[in-house]
């Protein structure tokens, strides 16, 4: 049964679509604006894009949020992947109240996790002599990011047939080659998810890393946010821009991977079948 | 997928040189911490001075008082230079959270103003440079308002209804409705404070919105046509929208005088007082005064900075005696009355 | 078996930044600045009822209105072919690329009295509307920024729902309003309760979508937080147990949530 829907239906999800795009539009437009103003279009430049890369503190807080972010969600990925195959092992009796202290920084409200990490960090700091900086705010990153990897881990360990790694033991693997052989490019789809999402979610923190970051380090986020109380300079949507297209770009190029090899399989699952 | 990873490591790779480059190391002579006030310098400055001295300055900003107060009290952050107000600094002098400025390390202080040393908010002249001062007063849009604005009641006039803004800090927002009831903005009467309460909220349906910053944009664009907002800054929206008038109100209004600061236990002291000292020199005063315009208390920078001004800007800077006469400048209250202000001020804003 | 022993290096981990924060939260919210032992933070939190209603008020709207798009949208796109799902779905992910605060941002411009959607309404001819800086705006901020995750734990729930299911009730006689409330809405129950603690969470605690679409009017429990720790009214201790209390509502969810669920939760999807 594959019903077509309806053109109600199409329409509904267009202006969802607009809905969920509009803004997008608008901030890309106007990085493209000659004037400051976020409302009256006074003609094309790509000045803003020039400026851009002679804006330190611009170029300073993107290399803190891509660095906070792509360090963050490998060691979550890293850590992750590996405490999901740990807990699939535990009995339930142990999992469940792990599985549901490692919910909490999802479910969490962002400002109760940023609160609380900011109120341990300088609690830590007086004993330890030392001050939020770029070490708590990656710290408060991969506490959030990891439950994410585990979350989207987890699933896939469960589809995994069990016998499968017993099986390349008893064949002579270690049990960590038939880790790296047999089990990770079976559970590969949930890890790079993981770590998609992972990133998706540090890249696009604010209220965490408002709480973490301290004095020395800024984030993209908490420099637009210092910038909304005023105006934001059309700097910031051009460097929005880049980003965006490059993950975009990213991301259909992950997206096109994941299809095609979707398509061999199905391919040789077929010739398998018809054999 | 694993050719993805490969390209995120290597990606990650990339960035970690730069950022160690660009993080807390540069540099040999280190680095200094400072938190301002948003949009109250400027920031080619820093560059000059990292340039000079090889000091690297880390700069954020907040947008009131009281937030930069819980930021220092919360801990954590360590700045070695911050902005605030008088009052302010008397608070921080009082609670023991300023360290004494060394002002062998900052000769420029000779280039303040006399009238500008041991001020009332630090008597003993031992914590605090002054940097700005000015006023708070209305500014409007002339365009959107025919008649010529005197009086605080502009802001409380329903004919103006959705066209208001206001201040989004307690002190600011009170003061003015103290002022405008004809009573002391450093009242400790709690009957007074009260009815202040009562007008703000009588206020609240004819407001388009509190705001600090963001009247910058809405005055601007048109988007509100009045709001009361700092002197310097109205120079500063004028550029843009010619429009835009100023005037301080018959009832008077708030004198502020901002000053730099060392919070307790900044851990550059040192580099903290040759930034002071740096912007204390008169090259450093003009250039602040031009981007953000307030009246600098370096006697010479002002001296040639006014030089080019129209008269209606030399008087909007620098007020003249008589305007000051009708302005009160904030004390530190009461730990009391300042649990009050926390109180209404919430009780305001949720109602 | 030593696999297990994988999962040791993150629970000493999540002891210490999940676990220890979260009791210094509580050991805050029932102590007073000096140290000793008070409910005075709760029995003050009874002057910002109003804060509490409001937050859970708008949030609760907006949850709503979630449901409503996300769900059709979700189960529109069940129906469509693995390709577009796939595309779709990446192009629900793909504004969270755009800084979240950029996006609130970018809605002020929008809805400002004098900003685009007022100009192209004068432009066709029709009145200008006032949204911004009221509570509607802050409605539209929020559903803006949690849609996707009410859509898609609803959409990975739907997608793996038995066909055959449907059309066996459909040969039973059941019409589409019988379908729907007997088979596909139970199904789909699990995805709908995860989606609504995803949207409702972040909605209740937010603190710069009032700031920047309700024109600091319409304070919510995030912004009184705030307040308490960066902001102009500096008492953490009073902004813990308001965190605390926030943090009892999300345990209750969270309950609920285990109870329909399957006691794992499975609710982010890409």
């Amino acid at each position: 049964m594959r019903k077509k829907s309806s053109i109600g239906g199409k329409i509904f999800m267009a202006l969802i679509f607009l809905f969920l795009y509009a803004p997008i539009f608008v901030l890309i437009v106007f990085s493209f604006n000659k004037a400051k103003s976020r409302t009256q279009w006074t003609g094309f430049t790509f000045d803003w894009y020039k400026e851009l890369f002679s804006d330190s503190s611009i170029m300073n807080a993107l290399y803190t949020t891509l660095a906070v972010s792509i360090i963050a969600a490998l060691v979550a990925t890293v850590v992750g992947t590996i405490t999901a195959v740990g807990l699939s092992k535990m009995s339930r009796r142990w999992r469940s109240p792990l599985l549901t202290i490692n919910n909490i920084p999802v479910m969490n409200a962002e400002i109760v996790t940023g609160v609380s990490l900011c109120l341990l960090f300088v609690f830590l700091g007086s004993f330890l002599k030392f001050n939020l900086g770029f070490g708590t705010l990656l710290i408060a990153h991969i506490t959030f990011d990891i439950p994410y990897v585990i979350l989207s881990v987890m699933p896939k360990i469960h589809q995994m047939d069990n016998n499968l790694m017993d099986a390349a033991q008893d064949l002579g693997c270690t049990w960590f080659q038939a880790f790296r052989k047999v089990m990770i490019p079976e559970i590969m789809p949930g890890i790079v998810n993981g770590m998609i999402i992972a990133f998706t979610m540090s890249i696009d923190d604010f209220v965490i890393s408002y709480f973490t970051a301290g004095s020395r380090v800024e984030t993209l986020s908490m420099r637009i946010y210092s910038m909304t109380r005023k105006q934001i300079s059309p700097k910031i949507n051009a460097i929005s821009t880049l980003l965006f297209v490059s993950v975009l770009v990213l991301l259909v190029i992950i997206n096109v991977r994941q299809s095609r090899q979707e398509a061999k399989a199905k391919e040789l699952e077929r010739k398998l079948v018809n054999k | 997928m694993k050719k993805i990873i490969a390209v995120v490591l290597v990606l990650s790779l990339l960035c970690l040189p730069t950022l160690s480059g660009c993080g807390s190391s540069s540099g040999s002579a280190g680095e200094v911490n400072v938190y301002n006030w948003g949009e109250y310098i400027d920031e080619s400055l820093f560059e000059l001075f990292e340039e000079q001295t090889g000091i690297k300055v880390n700069y954020q900003t907040y947008p009131n008082n009281e937030s930069m107060y819980s930021t220092l009290k919360t801990g954590g952050a360590s700045y070695d230079v911050i902005f605030p107000s008088d009052y302010m600094v008397s608070r921080l002098i009082q609670e023991d959270m300023l360290e004494k400025i060394n002002f062998d390390n900052v000769p420029n202080f000779e280039l303040v103003d006399d009238v500008f040393k041991s001020p009332d908010y630090d008597p003993t002249s031992e914590y605090s440079v002054p940097y700005t001062w000015g006023t708070v007063g209305l500014i409007y849009n002339s365009d959107m308002i025919d008649e010529e604005i005197t009086s605080w009641s502009a802001l409380f006039n329903p004919d103006y209804s959705g066209q208001i803004l206001m201040f989004d800090n307690s002190r600011d927002a009170f003061g003015i409705a103290l002022k405008y009831l004809g009573y002391s903005q450093n009242t400790t009467d709690e009957n007074e404070l009260n009815e202040a309460y009562e007008l703000l909220e009588s206020q609240k349906p004819i407001l388009q919105a509190y705001v600090m910053d963001q009247i910058f944009s809405k005055l601007e664009s048109g988007e509100a046509a009045i709001g009361p907002y700092y002197a310097g800054d109205y120079l500063t929206m004028k550029e843009t929208n010619p429009a835009l008038k100023f005037v301080i109100p018959d009832e008077g209004s708030n004198l502020f005088y901002d000053a730099m600061c060392i919070p307790k236990g900044a851990e550059n002291k040192e580099n903290a007082e040759k930034f002071i000292n740096f912007m204390c020199s008169t090259e450093a005063c003009i250039a602040n005064m031009d981007v953000t315009g307030y009246a600098s208390v370096n006697r010479e920078a002002w001296e040639e900075y006014s030089a080019d001004l129209s008269e209606e800007d030399k008087n909007v800077m620098y007020p003249s005696d008589e305007v000051i006469e009708r302005c009160d400048v904030f004390i530190n209250l009461p730990q009391e009355i300042l649990d009050k202000y926390d109180e209404m001020w919430i009780s305001l804003k949720s109602s | 078996m030593r696999t297990k022993f994988l999962a040791v290096p993150y629970v000493v981990w999540m002891a210490i930044f999940v676990v220890a924060p979260i009791i210094l939260v509580v050991i805050y919210a029932f102590t007073t600045a000096d140290g000793s032992f008070t409910l005075g933070n709760f029995s003050n939190m009874l002057d910002y009822l109003s804060v509490f209603g409001r937050s859970f008020y708008l949030a609760f709207i907006s949850t709503v209105i979630c449901i409503l798009i996300g769900y059709p949208i979700a189960y529109i796109l069940s129906k469509q072919g693995a390709r577009f799902q796939r595309a779709v779905i990446m192009l629900f992910m793909l504004p969270m690329w755009m800084n979240f605060l950029l996006r609130t941002y970018s809605w002020m411009s929008i809805l400002e009295n004098t900003g685009l959607l007022n100009r192209f309404l004068n432009f066709i001819g029709l009145p200008s509307i006032s949204i911004i800086n009221t509570q509607a705006a802050v409605v539209i901020g929020m559903v803006y920024n949690f849609l996707p995750f009410m859509i898609l734990p609803i959409y990975s729930v739907i997608v793996k729902i038995d066909r055959s299911l449907i059309e066996a009730a459909q040969d039973l006689g059941g019409n589409s309003v019988a379908v729907f409330r007997r088979v596909l809405f139970p199904l789909s129950l699990p995805g709908i309760i995860s989606g609504i603690t995803m949207v409702f969470v972040p909605a209740v605690s937010t603190f710069v979508i009032s700031q920047l679409l309700g024109g600091g009017k319409q304070m919510l429990l995030g912004d009184l937080i705030e307040m308490q720790f960066l902001g102009s009214a500096y008492n953490p201790h009073l902004g813990s147990a308001i965190a605390l209390v926030m943090m009892i509502v999300v345990t209750i969810f969270m309950y609920i949530i285990n109870k329909f669920g399957d006691g794992e939760e499975q609710a982010v999807m890409l």
